[in-house]
């Protein structure tokens, strides 16, 4: 089993009326079929409404399923007692940098995790330090959270997941409120606790060019999961990412539209240097 | 007709320790009709700087002319300059407060002072500019989907019908498609109406795609003033500022350093494509 598999996943959400009876119901996951192994980076794409973040708070024991069943790292989600286990071992980071920091001080707000896990002090220190240092962000330390900058505030809300020792950590659009230069600080934090800790990543994203890298990526239209494959595989579907309001890189498209204008060129091309070796052989 | 700024300073918390310089000495004119971006690291002073247009700051120095009056002039009404001069903060649809959607967009022209037929008029047309579909009126703002009630918080200043209308980030957190779809309905409006758009982006995309002049902001300061592949042309001063060109751009200029003859200021994807082709032609003969 790997780090995060879901079973015909279904979530419903329901409308009350005024005297609490369901007026209605909205599936926002139909059937979701995941099967995530431990040290990948995954992307996740889809429209705005497609289930994308419903599916993410499914991870980490926030939603429990209407129907089917989500295990991460082989525990049931709907089991009671492991619930801040589960919470643990998968963290969270959501879009709004402001909206999850907590403490005064940078350190301190990177401790809160550990610290309400109950780690003895002079574990949490070393974590602190050393998830500081993961995200790049000792320096600030001492600084006041509401001085730093987006990208800044993020790669500390990111160190306050990493304390927690997580296996996996979720990233619900870490990026759609930063400048160019905050989210190539968040994607390079990110990337690196992939490759240098080994923690799963699980990246959601409006933003094509920040899913090339991934090991799979997986598409979401109206709760289910309606394309998966490497981001060459999904990139070279340029027409079928269209029709789910999404997009592809810049690259990708002026790739595909020069290959369309009779360019014999490769499918499914992700960066600048693929274009350019592929056009000046 | 025109926005004008001379020598605009604004300092926040002045003659304290927390004195910041956030704005300093900038000079510019957005001439009537025009589709201007503005381009900026967090912090470089761009929301201080859209602020100054209608009236919201005053600045520390300098002086804000619209249409060539002072607007801080002592008689000069800031109230009306504020219905003609639209912004559009981030995140607006955090701004909703009525019940329904036709509602909260009739609340700036009523306030103007308007009848109710009047208002409605004016919110029906709104809403459709702002491309959201007559069976979202009767809805609460809160049972909309984001790109939804995005549409239904910048239907509600255009219902003030500015003759300029500034957008702080108007697609952040918005899908590919519903990125497209506002700034293309933007753009429309401008070209239709004649009304003058200000477009404050992170997406170097989308201004490359969109506006005709860009202007950067770093350190409070002017940093460039001009046509987007002009301005795009300085790929690394940009970097150096924390910001970037569209992708186009460094694939043009990837190319170009690999002799492959393209015209490296190109910076749409349209662009590229023809440029390219036409090298390749050209190589084959």
């Amino acid at each position: 089993m790997g780090i995060v598999k879901a079973i015909k996943l279904v979530h419903d959400y329901y409308k009350y009326d005024e005297s609490g009876h369901v007026e209605g119901t909205y599936r926002a996951l139909d059937n979701v079929e995941l099967d995530i192994e431990a040290g990948q980076f995954i992307a996740v794409l889809g429209h705005n409404g497609s289930g994308k973040s419903t599916l993410a708070k499914h991870i980490n024991a926030l939603l429990f399923p209407t129907e089917g069943a989500l295990w991460l790292d082989g525990m049931n989600t709907t089991e009671e007692e492991d619930i801040w286990k589960i919470r643990q071992k998968a963290g969270m980071v959501f879009q709004n940098p402001d909206n999850q920091i907590i403490g005064t001080v940078v350190e301190e707000d990177v401790g809160f995790g550990p610290e309400n896990m109950g780690i003895p002090t002079d574990d949490i220190w070393q974590r602190v330090n050393e998830s500081l240092e993961a995200v790049g962000m000792t320096a600030y330390r001492h600084h006041s959270p509401n001085k730093l900058s987006g990208g800044q505030k993020q790669r500390v809300a990111i160190a306050g997941v990493m304390a927690m020792h997580p296996k996996c950590i979720i990233l619900d659009e870490p990026t759609a409120m930063l400048d160019p230069n905050g989210r190539k600080e968040v994607l390079r934090a990110v990337k690196e606790l992939n490759e240098k800790e080994g923690i799963t990543v699980v990246l959601i994203t409006h933003y094509m060019e920040e899913v090339v890298n991934a090991d799979k990526v997986f598409v979401m239209d109206q709760g289910k999961v309606v394309m998966q494959g490497t981001p060459r595989e999904v990139f070279s579907r340029v027409e079928e990412l269209k029709s789910y309001r999404l997009d592809v890189p810049q690259v990708t498209l002026l790739a595909y539209e020069l290959k369309q204008a009779g360019v014999k060129i490769p499918a499914g091309i992700l960066t600048t240097e693929e274009l350019v070796n592929a056009l000046c052989q | 007709m025109s926005i004008k700024l001379e020598h605009i300073t604004y300092t926040y918390s002045p003659g304290t320790v927390y004195e910041m310089h956030a704005l300093k000495d900038v000079d510019m004119e957005i001439p009537d009709g025009q589709f201007m971006g503005i381009i900026g690291h967090t912090g470089s002073g761009k929301s201080t700087l859209i602020q100054h247009f209608n009236g919201l700051m005053k600045p520390t120095s300098g002086k804000v002319l619209y249409n060539g009056q002072d607007i801080w002039a002592e008689k000069y009404d800031r109230q009306k300059l504020r219905s003609k001069v639209g912004l559009v903060f981030q995140y607006p649809e955090h701004q909703l407060f009525e019940a329904e959607v036709l509602e909260d967009v009739c609340f700036g022209p009523k306030n103007l002072g308007l009848s109710k037929e009047e208002a409605e008029e004016r919110a029906v047309r709104a809403l459709t500019q702002a491309g959201l579909s007559e069976k979202f009126y009767k809805s609460s703002p809160f049972e909309l989907s984001g790109g939804q009630k995005r549409r239904a918080a910048i239907a509600g200043v255009l219902a003030m019908e500015p003759e300029v209308l500034i957008l702080d980030e108007p697609t952040a957190g918005l899908d590919p498609q519903g990125r497209d779809e506002i700034l293309d309905q933007i753009a429309s409006l401008h070209s239709l109406r004649g009304i003058t758009v200000i477009l404050v982006s992170h997406s170097m995309e989308d201004i490359a795609k969109y506006v005709e002049r860009m202007i950067v902001m770093n350190k409070g300061e002017k940093a460039f003033d001009g046509v987007p592949r002009e301005v795009f042309s300085h790929y690394k001063e940009l970097e150096a500022m924390g910001l970037a060109a569209p992708q186009i751009t460094y694939i043009m200029h990837a190319l170009g350093e690999r002799g492959l003859h393209v015209d490296t200021s190109a910076t749409t994807v349209e662009e590229a494509k023809a440029s390219i082709l036409q090298a390749l032609e050209r190589l084959d003969k």
